[in-house]
């Protein structure tokens, strides 16, 4: 089984530095830049390797790269932005690649900006990932004496500049639009679109915004062609996927697999199934946004295509395990209060909607909920569900809840009819009636 | 009025950006890197090195987890109380902390030492639960663990 993205990582996690990286037949793919492909190419090639977007919509990479204006009448600079602000509850893959391979985002970023004739790149990285701090700032002041970057590829004219940005913190700086803002220096906050990044986004420029995990299959797609791409896969969309699994498992952690691998081997065998005298109840397939899968979709492929949309979406891979000794109430709750605290707070109905479901989820496990709040959960589910908020913050955050509402609601009312949590030992408390 | 380190360190922040604008997240980490905290002096500082109001960088800093605006001890403890270290044990390893320090996340210990923090998910999801004091990061957290943990730092 080929692990391309992390074949080379070493056990204890230590990045390796740029000698040992070439050895390995890193900055490999820039002799294909130099030898002269055209970057249209370069797109059509990703094209047809049908690399989607690994950072949870799944868009494909080379539908989301048609939008940037090409030749030498399209707008100077053009940036491409990496999304290192890994800050989804429950997900860790994109640490996994930047602190065990810091060379390889580099290379990806100089490939991403071949292919787009832009010149600047800067990655975008969570103020808490001190340690891929650290050795990203090496691997890019080794790429910058190597030559890799701030001077033209050989045989070419492309020069390509790449830049760390250290984030101060919130989830909504993982947003598209967020990001740029906050990367201009300004608060995090949403941007309309039309118009879109790709014309006119950094500091009114065309920019690409791609997850870590994305990037790092470009050089991969250079080297070894769409077909052996293909051939990696067990879904239509191309490559591996690195998954994830924490929650009561035997062995949680991480994993380099063919996309399109089942919920149930990534359980089962990769995960050594549930820990000793819990069971499954559920879980979400890819972050704190994504909908409970249950025991009937664990056959489901893990893919962008397989997971029926009124199911729910695969997210960033990364499974959050719901066992039979954990509260699914208090388990949404804490998503809920997480959404609540990371709001933005641009616009009302997040800003409003999103405490007050934290808070009549804490009635229930306070013992104080009545058959009313459950109905109240559902109109939330609903008005802050797609298409009413400004940005899809809010929309992730109800994914959870509308899905635990459908799958454990014997769970929500045993709260209403028991006066406590039935998980809890805590005391029932006393209900005030007005 | 920002040293010559932080300027020098500024300056070369800026050098990354095509306004000085963009500099206003860099310049409040790195005042805040020797400072611990953004004082309503330091706010003023950054803001007339930008050529920003002071109410626009505070809207910036008031905004971001990671810039403080109140005092914070000698050391920070975030404590991850994301889903996946909620579902390991979270509340078990904040109720050690508030039993041991006497303290509430969020607040500081008498001594000045450590101030407490919730964070969201620091990507340890698979050694949850998860804490990070300044720049180290420890999975399989235990209320057990809690105080030797914290007894490295002074």
């Amino acid at each position: 089984m080929e692990r391309p993205l992390t074949q080379y990582i070493h056990p204890d996690g230590t990045p390796r530095l740029l000698g040992e990286y070439v050895k390995a037949g890193g900055y490999r793919s820039l002799h294909t830049l130099a030898a002269g492909i055209a970057p249209q190419d370069l797109q059509r090639l990703v094209a047809e390797a049908g690399l989607r977007g690994r950072g949870g919509a799944g868009f494909p990479t080379a539908s989301k790269w048609s939008f940037v204006p090409m030749g030498s009448d399209a707008p100077k600079p053009k940036y491409i932005v990496a999304n290192a602000d890994e800050m989804e509850p429950g997900t860790f893959k994109d640490r996994v690649l930047l602190e065990g391979e810091p060379h390889g985002l580099v290379e990806s970023m100089i490939i991403a900006g071949y292919a787009l004739e832009a010149e600047v790149g800067f990655i975008f990285l969570r103020g808490e990932y001190h340690r891929s701090a650290e050795r990203l700032t090496q691997a890019i002041a080794e790429a910058y004496a190597e030559g890799y970057l701030g001077k033209p590829l050989p045989g070419t004219t492309f020069c390509f500049d790449l830049h760390l940005h250290a984030s101060a913190g919130r989830y909504i700086c993982g947003e598209e639009t967020a990001l740029l803002n906050a990367l201009e220096g300004k608060r995090a906050i949403p941007r309309a679109k039309p118009p879109y990044p790709q014309t006119v986004g950094l500091w009114g420029q065309p920019t690409i915004v791609q997850n870590v995990e994305t990037l790092y299959n470009l050089p991969q797609i250079v080297n070894h062609g769409s077909a052996w791409y293909h051939g990696l896969s067990r879904s239509k969309d191309g490559g591996t996927k690195i998954y994830g699994i924490s929650g009561r498992v035997t062995h949680p952690g991480w994993w380099e697999l063919p996309l399109g691998t089942t919920a149930r081997e990534l359980l089962e065998q990769h995960a050594g199934g549930m820990f000793n005298g819990v069971s499954f109840r559920g879980l979400l397939p890819g972050g704190a946004s994504t909908a409970f899968l249950t025991q009937e979709h664990l056959d489901l492929p893990m893919d962008y295509s397989s997971i029926p949309p009124q199911v729910g979406r695969l997210g960033t891979g990364t499974m959050i395990v719901l066992d039979d000794q954990t509260c699914p109430v208090g388990f949404v709750l804490n998503l809920e209060k997480f959404f609540a605290r990371e709001s933005c707070g641009w616009c009302t109905p997040c800003r409003e909607g999103l405490p007050w479901v934290a808070r009549i989820l804490e009635s229930f496990e306070e013992g104080l909920a009545t058959d009313d709040d459950l109905a109240l959960l559902e109109m939330h589910a609903k008005v802050l569900g797609p298409g009413h908020t400004f940005c899809a913050l809010a929309p992730g955050a109800m994914a959870p809840l509308q899905s635990a509402l459908k799958y454990f609601r014997d769970d929500f009312e045993r709260h209403i009819s028991l006066g406590r949590c039935p998980w809890s030992n805590k005391p029932t408390q006393l209900r005030v009636l007005v | 009025m920002l040293t010559d380190t932080e300027r020098r360190e500024l300056e070369e922040a800026l050098k990354h950006y095509p306004d000085k604008r963009a500099g206003a997240i860099d310049a409040l980490l790195i005042v805040q890197r020797r400072r611990r905290w953004i004082s309503d002096d330091s706010l003023l500082d950054i803001a007339q090195f930008l050529g920003m109001t002071g109410e626009d960088v505070d809207s910036i800093a008031t905004f971001y987890n990671l810039i403080f605006r109140k005092p914070v001890g000698r050391h920070m403890a975030f404590i991850c109380d994301s889903i996946s270290c909620w579902i390991m044990g979270y509340e078990q390893v904040r109720a050690q902390i508030q039993k041991s320090y006497e303290i509430e996340l969020g607040q500081t210990t008498r001594d000045g030492r450590l101030t407490f923090l919730p964070i969201a998910c620091l990507g340890h999801c698979e050694r949850a639960p998860a804490m990070m004091i300044d720049q180290d990061l420890y999975g399989n957290v235990t209320p057990e663990k809690v105080e030797t943990i914290v007894e490295k730092y002074e």
